[in-house]
């Protein structure tokens, strides 16, 4: 079950026809993903992977009754994805991979989003994944284990490697969530870290973060507030120089604020242990979790 | 992005926001000729990419012909923080009685435009921001409603008591939130903005940063950028799909996706070592891309090693192993370089690079202990 995407997941992918659409849409339902439906505008009635086809996200949900997007569009486009999907009823999250989108872009479709009541994850992510039941993204599949850790970080492959730490030393994964790498993005710490509170299925959690914003020391306060459940952290970028971005867009150190050390701190003040190398994970959760 | 303040003036005019009367100088000669021109007192400004001008000396008031010169001479050619004075402003000097500080920008955590508005005008923001921070106002401008002239009014009334200053400042602050959307910008400030002694209301000052992920629907402000060689080498490796850091330490870093590269960067500082740079190849294990990345790293004379820390998900290690070694059969390396492959076909991969008599390891932490130990002329 875990959260937010499972099997019950009616998946539709927005960019089906594209290059990299195609791809993981195959790497998805070789994985079990149930996906009902793809969008491309003008290539309506065609057939990738045998999945059908349609010229709107409207035709798609009112055909097939997916309940789940995923944008994998150039990055000038996927914006007007992200309305279109949040606009159609029946839709209840979306989910944009896609690398690039203007910040502007994000503010205006997380605002309507949110007055429609549907999810955003994203963009610049790499999706997310509840083992065994659902893959909605680029997540490599075989590294995940089904187990009771709930995942939550803002990158990429490093998310990877801390996956296999932890599949390594014998801790699966509830569902693992990639939030992005980009400044405006949708949902964050703070809701994902009540959502794996109130998931049975989670028993501890991690947090991979990285430079840039003051999102992790909200969350630090977050946790010491509402979450009771032990939580494990990680931040990447102590090396960064300030001012510059990092690859990912939200990667920068702005005025000063924003470093890896404040992070640790905020983390550390409120009793979340902070790993200093991504080998400590497992460790740090064992302590916390046979207490 | 960044633009300089003449830039940003120049936009802010476009958008009929006041600013003072001034002329871009590139030599004493045209300051002599722009200060006769606009009447004095002048104040020269150093156009530089870099804050903190005033403190650096690269701004000053002058109130005859040879003030001015001795200023421009002083300041044309001056360094600022590492960038070097090639144009100065002369701007008409305006008497003020009161200095206020407005700006734009993104807030993460309420996903919008945020306006800000302070009273502490002509001061550093950041350190208003740490010792009075109830002194900066900041008003939340929903993405739907925009800069309504109902919320331009309301901050007009928390900065000034006089009506025809606020109906001057809800003008401008409607206008600035326009210039913010339609140029994508990610900051947009005025500091200070003055209250001149005839009651009207003046951008002394203009700052504007841009959002790089929107510079591809932005090419007039695009052709404003002008890049450091530092930036210059950064932006030749971005068209390569390489997204390039330069620090200053010895162990070059190539890493793909780039919280795995900050974190690598991060390992390397953790066992004594000091990276190079930031690296991040992004996905594929194209053999061109291993070899630009490669051509970068080289081109740093101060790369003693070169540490390779690749995730293989979708793309597989094996892919990448292969990559590596057809880059480096084409080229000629000197240096010690340390390969470091996990992830789907890590052991496919690690068999072929050690067909090839190159060093692996099993961990980041070994690889980054590794390289540490192989830098010869490394400063722990």
């Amino acid at each position: 079950m875990s959260i937010l995407v499972n099997k019950n997941t009616k998946l539709l992918v927005q960019g089906i026809t594209g290059r990299d659409g195609s791809f993981h849409t195959g790497k998805m339902k070789a994985y079990g993903t149930n996906i009902v439906a793809g969008v491309s505008p003008g290539k309506g009635g065609q057939f990738v992977h045998d999945i059908p086809v349609f010229n709107t996200v409207e035709d798609a949900v009112k055909a097939t009754g997916a309940n789940t997007s995923i944008i994998m569009v150039p990055a000038p486009l996927a914006g007007d994805a992200i309305l279109e999907a949040g606009d159609t009823a029946g839709i209840e999250l979306v989910i944009c991979i896609s690398e690039g989108v203007p910040t502007l872009d994000m503010v205006k479709a997380n605002a309507y989003l949110n007055k429609k009541g549907v999810k955003l994850i994203g963009a610049n992510c790499p999706g997310l994944i509840t083992p065994n039941e659902a893959l909605v993204g680029i997540l490599p599949a075989n590294i995940f284990k089904k187990g009771n850790i709930g995942l939550m970080s803002r990158s990429g492959t490093l998310t990877y490697l801390m996956v296999s730490i932890l599949t390594n030393s014998g801790f699966g994964q509830s569902t693992c969530v990639g939030i992005g790498g980009d400044p405006v993005a949708g949902l964050y710490y703070q809701e994902l870290l009540q959502m794996f509170q109130d998931d049975p299925e989670t028993e501890a959690i991690v947090l991979i973060g990285e430079i840039g914003g003051d999102a992790e020391e909200r969350a630090a306060q977050y946790i010491k507030e509402h979450i009771t459940k032990p939580v494990v952290a990680f931040i990447a970028g102590q090396t960064a120089p300030p001012g510059k971005r990092m690859g990912h867009a939200g990667a920068i150190i702005s005025s000063g604020s924003g470093t890896a050390e404040e992070k640790i701190a905020a983390f550390e003040a409120v009793g979340v242990p902070v790993a200093r190398r991504p080998v400590e994970i497992p460790d740090l959760l064992k302590k916390l979790m046979n207490k | 992005m960044k633009i300089h303040e003449y830039q940003a003036k120049e936009i802010f005019s476009r958008y009929s926001i006041p600013v003072t009367n001034e002329v871009l100088c590139y030599t004493v000669e045209e300051v002599v000729k722009a200060t006769r021109k606009l009447g004095l007192p002048v104040v020269v400004k150093a156009q530089v990419l870099a804050g903190g001008r005033g403190k650096a000396g690269g701004v000053k008031l002058a109130k005859t012909i040879e003030a001015a010169t001795e200023a421009a001479t002083n300041i044309l050619g001056m360094d600022i923080k590492g960038y070097k004075v090639e144009k100065v402003l002369v701007a008409e000097g305006v008497k003020f009685n009161a200095e206020f500080y407005v700006g734009l920008t993104i807030d993460r955590n309420s996903k919008s435009v945020i306006f800000m508005a302070s009273k502490e005008g002509g001061v550093e923001i950041e350190e208003v921001a740490k010792d009075n921070p109830e002194a900066i106002l900041k008003f939340i401008v929903d993405p739907d409603l925009g800069m309504t002239a109902f919320l331009a009014r309301k901050i007009a009334f928390s900065l000034f008591d006089d009506f025809s200053l606020v109906k001057q400042g809800a003008d401008l602050f409607q206008k600035l939130y326009k210039i913010f959307i339609e140029t994508d910008a990610s900051l947009v400030e005025i500091n200070p903005l003055v209250k001149t002694e005839g009651g009207k209301i003046l951008a002394l000052d203009g700052k504007m940063n841009f959002d790089d992920n929107a510079m591809y629907r932005q090419r007039d402000i695009e052709l404003l950028n002008e890049p450091t060689e530092e930036e210059k080498k950064e932006l030749k490796a971005k068209e390569s799909g390489l997204t390039y850091i330069r620090l200053d330490g010895t162990i070059g870093c190539m890493v793909n996706g780039a919280g795995l590269a900050m974190a690598t960067m991060d390992i390397i500082k953790y066992y004594g070592g000091n990276p190079a740079n930031f690296l991040d190849i992004g996905g594929s294990s194209n053999p061109q891309k291993v070899i630009d990345a490669m051509n970068l790293l080289l081109s740093d004379k101060n790369v003693k090693v070169i540490m390779i820390n690749i995730f293989g998900g979708i793309t597989r290690c094996d892919d990448v192993a292969r990559g590596l070694v057809t880059a480096l059969d084409q080229m000629k390396v000197d240096i010690p370089i340390v390969i470091r492959l996990s992830g789907t076909n890590a052991e496919e991969g690690l068999r072929i690079i050690a067909e090839k008599n190159l060093p692996t390891v099993n961990s980041l932490s070994e690889a980054a202990q590794e390289a540490i130990r192989l830098c010869k002329d490394c400063n722990k």
